[in-house]
Formats: C-alpha cells, sequence, structure tokens
C-alpha cells in the first residue's frame, strides 16, 4: 500500500504536524511519499523521498493550484491514499482532491479500524466506525491521534510543477492581536466555558482564580460571545498552555480546547454532565453545577 | 437528545441576512437543509431570523448518508439558480467532516474559501479572511459567484423576535425529495456508532457541595504543588 502524504510549509518552515502522517502511515503499513508546496531548504534533511512544488511560484496557500500538484502526483505516483493533517490546509485541500477523484474522505481521523476508520462524533462524545467503498481514499487526520515519526531514510527531491491560475487573490497574513496575558508561562489557569451561562457569571470564575493565585483562560465559545477577552482563550486557534493546575469550568473538552490544556500537569474539571469527554484528560472530573460548586470552593480557599 | 441548528450553520446564516440588510434588503436568500421531519424547526428559525424562503430536502435517512450525498443534493439544487453567494457552516457539530461545504463548490466548479471568520462584500468582490492555527489570519479577495464556509466568531447570531416568528409563518418552504435532487450512491458507510471507552484514568467525584470542596482541597493539597 502505498500513501501520498501532503505535508504543510508555513513562513518557510515544515510544520511539525508533518510529521505525524509518518506515524499514520506507519500504523496503516503504507509506503509514505512526502508532497509539500515549500523550499528545497525546508525539506533537505526529509529522510525520505519528497514531491515538492516551489512554493515562491505557487504560495504557501493556494487551494487552486496545490490541489492541481496533488492531482499531478497522483497521477504520477498512483497512490492508495491521500493524507492530509486535518488542520486549517488539510480540511481545506482534502475535500477538493477527493472530489476531483470521485472518492471517499474520512475527516479527522483518530485510529485505524477494521476495513476503516475511527472518527469522533457529537463534539467527540461519541465514536463512528466508518469504512470507504471506494478504492482510493483520501484521508485526514486529528491533530495528536498519531505520534509524530521523522523518517530515517535517504532524502530524494523530485521537481514538481504545473501552471496554475487561481480565482483567490491572497492578500498575506495577519498575526494574532498581541497578547495582554501570557498564559504559557501562567502556573495556574481557571478558565470559563460556555457552562457559565452568561458573561456575569464569568466574575465567579474570575473570583476563584484569585483565590488561587491564577490566571484567567476561556473557551471559544466564551471568547466569541465577548464575555472574556481573545487573549485568554485556550486552543488551538488561541494559547497552548502547560500550567502546574488547570481547571475546566463548564468545558465539554472538545478536540480544539484539549489541543491547548492537556499538556497541564493537573486538570480539574467541573462539569454536570458525567460523560462530557473533558472526563478524558482530566485528572478529577467534579460533576456539579458550577454556580453552586465553583463559589463555595472560593470561600473554603479564602479561609 | 435536544436536536437545535448546527452552531456554524447559525453564523451562516447571520451573514446571509446580514448582507441582506446592508443592501437594502434586494438580496433574496434562500435557507436549505436535509433531514427528517424536525429539521422544519430549524428551517423555520432561518426564516425568523431573515431568510426569505426555505427548501426542506425530506429525508429520513440523512443522518447515514455520507458527505459526497449531501453535497451533491446541495449542489444539484443550487445548479441553476444562479446564487451569487453560497453560505455553509465550516463543519457539523455532530460529523464535523467539514467537507460538505467544499465539496459543493467542486462540484458547481465555484472558487471557495473555508473557515472564514470576516466577510466584506463590494459589488460582486469580496474580501474575506479565513482562520489558521494559533489565530493566525490570512486574507483573501475572490469575485461572485463563490462558496464561503463560515467558522465560529464570525458574527453574533441573532435570536428570532416573535414578530419575525410571527411573519415567518408566513414564508414559502420548497419541499422535495432526494430523488428529485438525484441522490448519488454513498462513498462511505458507517459501520458502527458508539460511546467510546472511558480512556481517562480521573477521579469523577459525585456528592454535595459541601463535601465536594473538602474533597478537591484535599486533593489538590496531595496532588500538586500549588495549595499548601
Ligand atoms: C477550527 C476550529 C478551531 C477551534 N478553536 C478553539 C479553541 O482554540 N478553543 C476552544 O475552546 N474551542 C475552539 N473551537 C470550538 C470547539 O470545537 C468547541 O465548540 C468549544 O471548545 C466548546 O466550548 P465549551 O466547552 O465552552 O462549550 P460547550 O461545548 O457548549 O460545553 C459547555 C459545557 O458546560 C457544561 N455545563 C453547562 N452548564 C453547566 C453548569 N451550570 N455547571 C457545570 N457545567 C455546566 C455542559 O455539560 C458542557 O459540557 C474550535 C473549533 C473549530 C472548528
Amino acid at each position: 500500500m502505498k500513501a501520498l502524504l501532503i505535508g504543510e510549509c508555513r513562513g518557510g518552515q515544515v510544520l511539525d504536524a508533518t510529521w505525524e502522517l509518518f506515524g499514520y502511515a506507519a500504523q496503516a503499513c503504507a509506503e509514505p511519499l512526502l508532497f509539500m508546496v515549500g523550499t528545497k531548504e525546508a525539506v533537505a534533511g526529509a529522510g525520505v523521498r519528497v514531491l515538492l512544488a516551489d512554493a515562491s511560484k505557487q504560495g504557501e496557500y493556494n487551494p487552486e493550484a496545490h490541489k492541481l500538484l496533488i492531482l499531478e502526483a497522483i497521477r504520477r505516483e498512483s497512490p492508495d491514499q491521500i493524507v492530509f493533517m486535518h488542520s486549517s490546509y488539510g480540511w481545506d485541500l482534502a475535500p477538493r482532491v477527493a472530489a476531483a477523484l470521485g472518492v471517499a474522505q474520512s475527516s479527522e481521523v483518530i485510529g485505524i479500524a477494521e476495513g476503516g476508520f475511527e472518527l469522533c462524533a457529537c463534539n467527540a462524545k461519541m465514536r463512528r466506525t466508518v469504512v470507504p467503498t471506494t478504492a482510493k481514499i483520501v484521508v485526514t487526520l486529528q491533530g495528536g491521534a498519531f505520534q509524530g515519526q521523522k523518517p530515517a531514510g535517504s532524502t530524494e527531491i523530485q521537481d514538481l510543477d504545473v501552471e496554475a491560475s487561481s480565482r483567490l487573490e491572497f492578500l498575506g497574513y495577519e498575526e494574532p492581536e498581541k497578547k495582554d496575558v501570557n498564559l504559557a508561562t501562567a502556573e495556574i489557569i481557571v478558565s470559563a466555558g460556555r457552562g457559565v451561562g452568561k458573561k456575569d457569571n464569568v466574575q465567579i470564575i474570575e473570583a476563584l482564580a484569585k483565590a488561587l493565585g491564577g490566571e484567567l483562560g476561556a473557551s471559544r465559545p466564551v471568547v466569541d460571545s465577548g464575555w472574556v477577552a481573545q487573549s485568554h482563550q485556550v486552543g488551538t486557534t488561541g494559547q497552548t498552555v502547560a500550567p502546574k493546575l488547570y481547571v475546566a469550568c463548564g468545558i465539554s473538552g472538545a478536540i480544539q480546547h484539549l489541543a491547548g490544556m492537556r499538556k497541564s500537569e493537573f486538570i480539574l474539571a467541573i462539569n454536570k454532565d458525567k460523560d462530557a469527554p473533558i472526563g478524558e484528560v482530566a485528572d478529577v472530573l467534579v460533576v456539579a453545577d458550577l454556580l453552586q460548586f465553583v463559589p463555595a470552593l472560593t470561600a473554603k480557599l479564602g479561609r | 437528545m435536544a436536536f437545535r441548528m448546527n452552531e456554524y450553520d447559525e453564523f451562516a446564516v447571520e451573514e446571509a441576512v446580514r448582507l441582506k440588510e446592508k443592501l437594502g434588503g434586494e438580496p433574496d436568500v434562500t435557507v436549505l437543509s436535509i433531514g427528517p421531519d424536525r429539521v422544519g424547526e430549524v428551517i423555520k428559525k432561518a426564516l425568523a431570523m431573515g431568510c426569505d424562503r426555505g427548501v426542506h430536502v425530506r429525508d429520513p435517512e440523512s443522518t447515514s448518508r455520507d458527505p459526497w450525498q449531501i453535497a451533491s443534493m446541495i449542489a444539484a439544487f443550487a445548479k441553476d439558480k444562479d446564487f451569487d453567494l453560497v453560505f455553509t457552516g465550516m463543519q457539523s457539530q455532530d460529523r464535523g467532516s467539514a467537507q460538505v461545504g467544499p465539496l459543493v463548490a467542486e462540484i458547481l466548479g465555484l472558487p471557495c474559501v473555508t473557515t472564514v471568520v470576516a466577510f466584506e462584500w463590494a459589488d460582486g468582490l469580496v474580501t474575506l479572511r479565513r482562520e489558521l492555527e494559533g489565530g493566525l489570519r490570512a486574507g483573501f479577495r475572490l469575485r461572485c459567484p463563490a462558496v464561503l464556509t463560515c467558522q465560529l466568531g464570525l458574527n453574533t447570531p441573532r435570536y428570532p423576535t416573535l414578530p419575525n416568528i410571527m411573519k415567518a409563518k408566513k414564508k414559502e418552504i420548497t419541499l422535495l425529495q432526494p430523488g428529485e435532487l438525484g441522490l448519488p450512491a454513498a462513498l462511505a458507510v458507517t459501520k458502527a456508532f458508539r460511546a467510546p471507552e472511558r480512556k481517562g484514568s480521573g477521579l469523577i467525584l459525585e456528592g454535595d457541595v459541601a463535601s465536594l470542596v473538602d474533597r478537591v482541597i484535599a486533593l489538590l493539597k496531595e496532588k500538586t504543588a500549588v495549595l499548601r
């Protein structure tokens, strides 16, 4: 079995997640082949055969051109699987490739199952086993589901090029606003999730953070609703944190949140749902209404 | 179990309605949903938010369809309607495949930007930002027609007001069968659907609040260096 692994390059650097594709290929017993739109320097020590398209010509993100490049790579190599990370690059590009080939795509795969794949469903509360029925398949992998594994063979770079126009005009990257809080170095973080119910209740979480001498964190919906500033957001599109103590109040435990805090030393979760997926990473899950439990904990700590 | 509109789709509906309002009500906004009878409620909500007309593809089997089948039905409906813009959620909450929007675009041959967090329209020219990891954003410009998939935080979806809920009752909802939209064969099948085995080795604490507080403080003292 042969797998075409679609690597990612940003700002001239290979993204670390690219090596997770190789962890998957090893588990799937597939012969790996790396595709990347990048630079020779970036893939110089890749340790594997690379089909390289020039990022200075094709752009680091240009889905219409990248799709054609990948189709050209598939034409040359006839891989059985085309594998992406389930990242902003991968979830955008994979369906375009799958549609062009008329083949099945399995999204955000967390494991390999008999004849198919394990996927999450219903905000990570359920699991689904999906079996593609087409010969070729497109797959995207959940970040962190497969161990990163750098290939140790010899690097062989083969150039790939197509003439592609694009209907999308790329206007450039925009960095996130400067953070007024650096959660990355905080020892204690107490985070508010949508379970707090309304903006006024955020102060209950802030009070606990203060009593513990920690910083306030938040899940994305709390930020999107304007209850807490974006600089406090934890997760894939916020900050990645690893405090000594992380307290998750009313946070369900979606993968995008977990990705930002699962390396915390000790995780305390407060949730009224005993089956909330946050329980998978929590050292302690307190099953309670946070509106009652959190103020009581704060009061006791204050004494 | 309670059913409601997919969270990501709320941002899509809101953005379409905002564009309509900004352009003095001229654009005609159609909301389409595929599913069993209960999705009728979702369509009514979108109409109450400000969409002009609804299309309900009545498909009791919708939860077992794969993204390719769903996208094919949407594209078949949209094919001859000359929509300037198709807004979808970037993914669904239940499946999270993030495939349907880009698949619709590919079938229709339209440009597509996914994970949109900012949108501006000026005379058929659309300026967008899409979200990457860590809060990084990438800007794009494109000309309509196009397919856009909407990410959380694109806007603040409105709650339908009572007068608008009443008005929505008079709006037209077209019923269609999957067969009328040329439902293709599935490319993938779901073999199992189940709750995950509990992997966490964590402790689950239940009980009355006062004793929970005492147990948590004792645990924090014992297991972490932050409480002394
Ligand atoms: C591309 C992408 C990027 C994303 N990036 C991020 C990110 O960086 N960070 C992030 O957090 N999310 C991110 N998300 C969103 C993520 O998928 C989830 O939607 C989000 O994390 C859910 O937030 P939540 O847990 O606060 O809310 P919900 O999922 O709504 O959970 C609320 C929880 O509160 C509990 N609860 C309710 N009331 C109470 C009460 N009174 N007492 C105790 N518990 C209660 C409920 O049982 C539930 O478990 C991203 C999504 C996408 C698609």
